[in-house]
């Protein structure tokens, strides 16, 4: 891990959230110091992103999903006003500006998406792709094979991850041919479901959703917010793994640093440190 | 239903260059109904009683409601064309969830607060717009499929709505308060109870009405009527129901078993908390009782770790679901988990939800009696509710069975089971203590109260008929339940909560009744209880089983903190009275007094039944005979609705929410390894957790109820044993809870109504009986249980009685969840063996159910449980798992030794080739194949521990051959070759759809 000062990660509960425990966990492990905040202390300004590196909505289903998931909170991003007034999306854009990062996770990545965050192409923050129903027409929780690609997560590189599942909203959609042909050309699409052969995944149930380019994973533009439908923070320790017990009977790598979801938040965790050691000089 | 035209509404549909998923879903469940309805657009309306321009509406729309790439908005008009239609809306009074938060959505688009705090007046529905033009008996048969009319308002018609409906709400003012008088006759006063709903029988009027002749004087003092008032007799039905007292497993009960009369004072406190409390007594005697609370609060309580308290509690919701079965699931899923929140001072973290269903068969093909709904439309829709609210309360759902049996087709069995974590301390004490003073306020936190759920405690205490009403059946919010436990565990976090309950059964009737015990009174104010809407009944208030709501005792100086802190996190905490110690339960309307009771006659004044019962021991028939076939029966049993894999059910639970799951209900490099018991991390902190199993076989019943009990018992033991858990030992802070549901038919003998019934209640003596020696043979307590006594279902003239069931679901501590096994074969070369002995057993097994239905199951001896046996190749068990010499474990149950073997190879990918010479030396080749003989798990061995396997187990393991590399179960007797099957053989009958 590069050395430097401590990652500090807003984790956000309540509301319907309901990831908000291992997620702390996983930034623990990954060497940050986690917070872990009521969502409504947020959206009214009584908890605010100074001071924080990284700001993580984490999975669940924030108020309820009823119009849709993660229409609400969305709502309360793009719409709402923190009790001075201040617009909500507005300390989202200044925490951007110093060079802060978002991680949304499921329906945290559903919340991403509807408030513009990604791809947010132009800067904007309009919503540009779509988590939709899931093909089979319901909820799943399944363990995928995943592969990090194009943009990368931070430094993870190219690599292939085994991570649970667990939406039924989470086929990505491109609002266009011409924003699918861009957000692939800048690399945005960060984590891809894969087939038995390593191929991008087209079809249940290698791809769980019928998401296309089989994207799990959506990098914005300037790199700084990513939103993924797969779960990493559920896969923290080997014994997550469904076949955990066949892999340990035949001696296979458990490494947990770099074969589960831990990898993510290290990475992540490096990259603010990176980051604050750019600035910093 | 009351309705008008809404003043706008809005509609939001999938636009045409997208799929419509639900759409496709639709049109796929009305070919199943036999219409062809073409494409189907579904479109979420939302009526909107608001003064306000289309304009305004056309402008916040899009902006709040809608997806901006997937969806778009119409407002007031409908710019489609169908050739049909139907709509579902929630009917008045029915939570609607969907559109409070479109409301809440358009007062962030207007920036207008009142929008966000007043009444309902954004109502959701649902308009399924059909390409094609179809008959009304079609439409009428869509309609009825797409929703409930005892929960929806259903419509329907051809091309589109002329209007969209909002639900009109009829103010009745309170009606004058009434007395009643119970001095009639039996006839008469029974009369009143039925008309009444309240399910009190003559002795426990007559105790009422003696009861309030004795206090008259003093009544008039207090200037009540001598007479009851009604809402006293209904807090009286409410109290005294067989749901909350519990009036018949506590019956004095008068047993004729062989011959030989005795009498059994009270189920309950003979076998069930007589095996606790010897279990207690012998390990307190040597200082390790990790018993904290047993029976006496809403979950039972046993010590986790130094400074955690782990809560069980399972429920059922038998009635509800087969009226409404997503409802009912969902409300019994949130009302068991409330239970787990109310226990002790309150605030416990769920860690598990658990779930075992029965249903009548997936092809039942009788005709479907009047408000009997067919077996797989409450399966699909119990199952909705089980996902909607354990996924959505962030609940993995980690452990569950599914079985069929006709018998379940009038009344499903719905078991709703929950773990949850209670810090030990809080900065006001122990956490376990409900420590509530008189001076104490009374605080209700979350949902408000509608009419919903009036007489659920009562409704459930009788049979199910054809004549319910809806205001019985409650639809669950999950989202408005999340955000109340999240506050009150913030709040007992901070040591602003002395003790709390929840409102299930009997609403406040129940929950402050109860509560007021500790101090000693109540004194509550029905005019404080926030309500929906207007025009309840003052008793409708103390009745409610509204859901969501949890009633508190908070420290007069502690209510602004909580007040403030609930409004931070946007939810209504409201002070509705104080807790005394008066003796007396007083409820108040404005300046009325609705209610003023002795506390002490209400808890303890209900009269004991007697019940009479007999039970005559047969000896079993021989068995039959078939041909074995050994591979097609194989198939054919791996491909039956009771062993077939879960997975349509499994994936669509969360498992994993919470990050802790290491054993989940699918395993192994395919994910289609099933498993027998669950195993979760307790925190992130340690690596100990729970292992969690459900033991459940009615089929038993029919030859022995006692078997059977102890069939279940022991199956949840093994299935424990198996994942690695360790039966208590004195020494090693054993932490073992356990929690008994009896669901059983209506077993309170009537010569007219109910001739078996001695024969019934003596199958439950039966079965308490083999509770009380398994629990205290193998020392694991019951912590906690329910009864559901009454599950039948009468329509035009027929019964359908479920049969005798018991559930166990134990759970117990494991000191390192790593070290734990799964079911699956992992690798070639591991040598397999069966533990545990085979006997000539086939009584009541699935291999003569398939063979030849129920009647043949009836042959053949019964499978016993001998707890000596049990006990000496359990301990072998823990002695093999703590050597670390297990590569896998599966316990043997449904279909036998071949279907065990099946499920290892299709869970592990891999073949073996085995050979039973071994076992059918010593018993029949079907027996040793097929019966169910308790007691046995398939168990493979890793070759270098082999020689010390063996050693360790000596006879009570049978070696059967290895796993091989070639993918296919080779099963040989000596030299005779039974079958041969591809893994890939197996897996395609055994992934045959449930449904």
């Amino acid at each position: 891990m590069v050395g430097g000062p401590v990652v500090r990660v807003l984790v956000l509960r309540g509301l319907g959230f309901n990831c908000e425990e291992e997620s702390a966990a996983a930034w623990q492990l990954a060497g940050a110091e986690p917070v872990v905040a009521h969502a409504s202390d947020w959206l009214s300004g009584a908890v605010r992103l100074d001071g924080f590196a990284i700001l993580h909505l984490p999975g669940g289903f924030s108020y309820g999903d009823d119009l849709g998931s993660g229409q609400v909170f969305a709502n309360r991003i793009r719409l709402g006003r923190l009790e001075d007034g201040t617009r909500v999306l507005d300390t989202v854009s200044a925490f951007l500006g110093r060079g802060g990062r978002i991680i949304g996770i499921c329906n945290g990545f559903q919340i991403l998406v509807r408030a513009g965050l990604v791809p947010n192409i132009g800067g904007q923050f309009v919503q540009q792709v779509a988590l939709a129903a899931n093909l089979c027409g319901h909820f799943v929780d399944r363990w995928v094979r995943c592969r990090s690609a194009g943009m990368s997560l931070a430094n993870l590189g190219e690599r292939e991850f085994d991570l649970p599942v667990r939406h039924g909203e989470g086929r990505l959609v491109f609002g266009s041919p011409e924003l699918r042909d861009l957000c692939q050309e800048k690399g945005l699409i960060g984590l891809q479901y894969l087939e038995a052969d390593g191929g991008p995944a087209t079809t249940e149930p290698a791809n769980p959703n019928g998401a296309e380019l089989a994207t799990a994973g959506l990098w914005s533009e300037d790199g700084q917010v990513f939103g993924m439908m797969p779960h990493p923070e559920a896969y923290l320790t080997f014994v997550n793994h469904p076949d955990w017990g066949g892999r340990q009977r035949r001696g296979e790598d458990n490494d947990e640093a770099t074969q589960t979801g831990q990898a993510f938040f290290r990475a992540w965790v490096e990259a603010a440190t990176r980051h604050a050691a750019e600035v910093g000089r | 239903m009351a309705t008008r035209a809404a003043a706008h509404f809005v509609a939001v549909l999938v636009r045409p260059d997208q799929r419509d998923v639900t759409g496709e879903r639709v049109r796929v469940q009305a070919r199943h109904l036999g219409i062809e309805t073409g494409a189907v657009r579904v479109a979420r309306v939302y009526a909107i009683d608001l003064p306000g321009t289309a304009e305004q509406l056309a402008r916040a729309a899009p902006l709040v409601l809608a997806d901006a790439v997937l969806e778009t908005v119409a407002v007031d008009v409908l710019p489609v064309h169908s050739g049909a239609f139907v709509t579902t809306a929630r009917l008045p009074g029915v939570t609607d969830d969907e559109g409070r938060t479109a409301q809440l959505a358009l007062a962030l688009a207007w920036d207008e607060p009142r929008l966000r705090d007043g009444q309902q007046c954004v109502f959701a529905q649902r308009l399924y717009l059909l390409q094609r033009q179809l008959a009304d008996g079609d439409l009428r048969k869509l309609a009825s499929a797409l929703g409930n009319p005892l929960v929806d308002h259903l419509a329907w018609g051809a091309g589109l709505p002329t209007a969209i409906a909002a639900p009109a709400f009829v103010d009745h003012p309170p009606t004058p308060q009434q007395t009643v008088d119970l001095h009639g006759d039996d006839d008469a006063v029974l009369a009143l109870s039925k008309a009444g709903c309240w399910h009190l029988d003559a002795a426990e009027l007559r105790a009422i009405r003696d009861h309030f002749d004795e206090v008259a004087a003093d009544r008039l003092a207090r200037a009540m009527p001598a007479l009851p008032t009604e809402c006293e007799v209904e807090v009286f039905a409410q109290t005294w129901s067989e749901h909350c007292k519990h009036k018949e497993f506590n019956a004095t009960i008068s047993l004729v078993h062989n011959d030989q009369p005795r009498t059994v004072r009270s189920l309950f406190k003979t076998f069930i908390r007589g095996a606790t409390e010897r279990i207690r007594d012998k390990y307190a005697a040597i200082g390790q009782d990790w018993m904290v609370t047993v029976f006496s609060d809403n979950a039972g309580l046993v010590e986790l770790d130094a400074d955690h308290y782990f809560a069980l509690k399972v429920e059922t919701h038998n009635s509800p679901s087969a009226l409404d079965p997503v409802g009912g699931a969902m409300t019994g899923v949130l009302g068991n988990n409330r239970d787990a929140f109310g226990t002790g001072k309150g605030g416990a973290r769920l860690l598990f939800n658990t779930d075992v269903l029965c249903f009548g068969s997936p092809d039942y093909a009788k005709p479907l009696l009047r408000g009997q709904l067919h077996p797989m439309r409450v399966a699909r829709g119990v199952v909705d509710g089980v996902e909607q609210a354990g996924n959505k309360s962030g609940v993995p759902t980690v452990n569950g069975a599914l079985l069929f049996d006709d018998r379940f087709a009038g009344k499903p069995l719905v078991y709703c089971g929950t773990g949850a974590i209670l810090p030990k301390q809080y900065p006001n004490g122990e956490s376990w203590h409900k420590d509530i003073r008189p001076g104490d306020r009374i605080v209700v936190i979350g949902g408000r109260v509608g009419r919903d759920g009036i007489h659920g405690a009562t409704f459930s205490s009788g049979a199910l008929d054809d004549k319910v009403s809806g205001s019985v059946v409650q639809i669950g919010s999950p989202f408005v339940q999340k955000m109340a436990s999240d506050l009150l565990a913030e709040a007992c976090a901070l040591g602003l909560v002395s003790g709390c309950t929840d409102n299930g059964a009997g609403g406040l009737s129940s929950s402050v009744g109860e509560l007021a015990q500790g101090p000693g009174g109540a004194l509550l104010h029905l005019e404080r209880v926030p309500l929906k809407y207007a025009g309840l009944q003052p008793w409708e208030i103390l009745l409610s089983e509204s859901q969501e709501r949890m009633t508190l005792a908070v420290r007069p100086g502690d209510v602004a903190a909580l007040v403030a802190l609930a409004q931070r996190r946007g939810v209504e905490a409201t002070d509705i009275g104080a807790f005394d110690d008066s003796g007396r339960l007083v409820v108040r309307f404005g300046e009325t007094t609705l209610a003023d009771l002795d506390l002490a006659f209400l808890h303890d004044g209900v009269p004991t039944r007697y019940l009479q019962a007999e039970w005559t021991d047969h000896p079993a028939l021989p068995n039959p005979e078939l041909t074995l076939d050994a591979g097609p029966m194989l198939l054919r049993l791996l491909a039956s609705p009771n062993i077939c894999c879960r997975e349509a059910v499994v994936r669509l639970y969360d498992h994993e929410v919470k990050g802790k799951t290491v054993i989940k209900p699918l395993m192994g490099p395919t994910g289609l390894a099933p498993q027998d018991a669950a195993v979760v991390r307790a925190s992130f902190d340690g690596w100990h957790g729970l292992a969690v199993a459900s033991g459940i076989c009615p089929k038993f019943g029919d030859l022995d109820p006692y078997a059977m009990a102890a069939g279940a018992f022991d199956e949840a033991v093994r299935s424990l044993i198996s994942v690695g858990a360790r039966l208590p030992v004195a020494g090693e802070a054993p932490s073992w809870s356990g929690c008994d549901n009896f669901c059983v038919p209506n077993s309170a003998f009537d010569a007219v109504a109910n001739p078996d019934g001695k024969l019934k209640l003596g199958k439950l003596v039966r079965m308490c009986e083999a509770l009380y020696d398994c629990a205290v043979y193998f020392d694991v307590p019951m912590t906690s249980g329910k009864d559901s006594m009454k599950n039948d279902f009468v329509s035009e003239g027929h019964k359908i009685s479920v049969p005798p069931t018991v559930l166990f679901t134990l759970v117990a501590r494991v000191a390192d969840v790593r070290r734990t096994v799964t079911s699956e074969w992992k690798a070639v070369g591991d040598v397999v063996y069966q533990v545990g002995a085979t006997y000539d057993e086939l009584g009541g097994c699935d291999w003569l159910r398939l063979c030849g239905g129920p009647d043949l199951a009836l042959h053949g001896a019964v499978p016993q449980v001998r707890l000596g046996d049990a006990r000496r190749v359990y301990e072998k068990m823990m002695a093999a798992h703590a050597a670390g010499l297990l590569a896998s474990s599966h316990d043997l149950s449904d279909g036998g030794l071949l279907v065990a073997l099946a499920e290892c190879a299709i869970g592990g990918g891999r073949g073996a080739w085995i050979d039973v010479c071994q076992l059918s030396d010593s018993q029949p080749i079907a027996a040793v194949l097929f019966a169910e003989s308790h007691s046995r798990l398939l168990v493979s061995v890793a070759p270098h521990h082999v020689a010390a396997f063996e050693m360790l187990f000596g006879r009570d393991a049978v070696r059967l051959g290895q796993v091989s590399a070639d993918p296919s179960l080779r099963l040989d007797n000596g030299a005779e070759s039974l079958c041969a099957l591809t893994v890939a053989e197996l897996t395609a009958a055994w992934r045959t759809p449930l449904w």
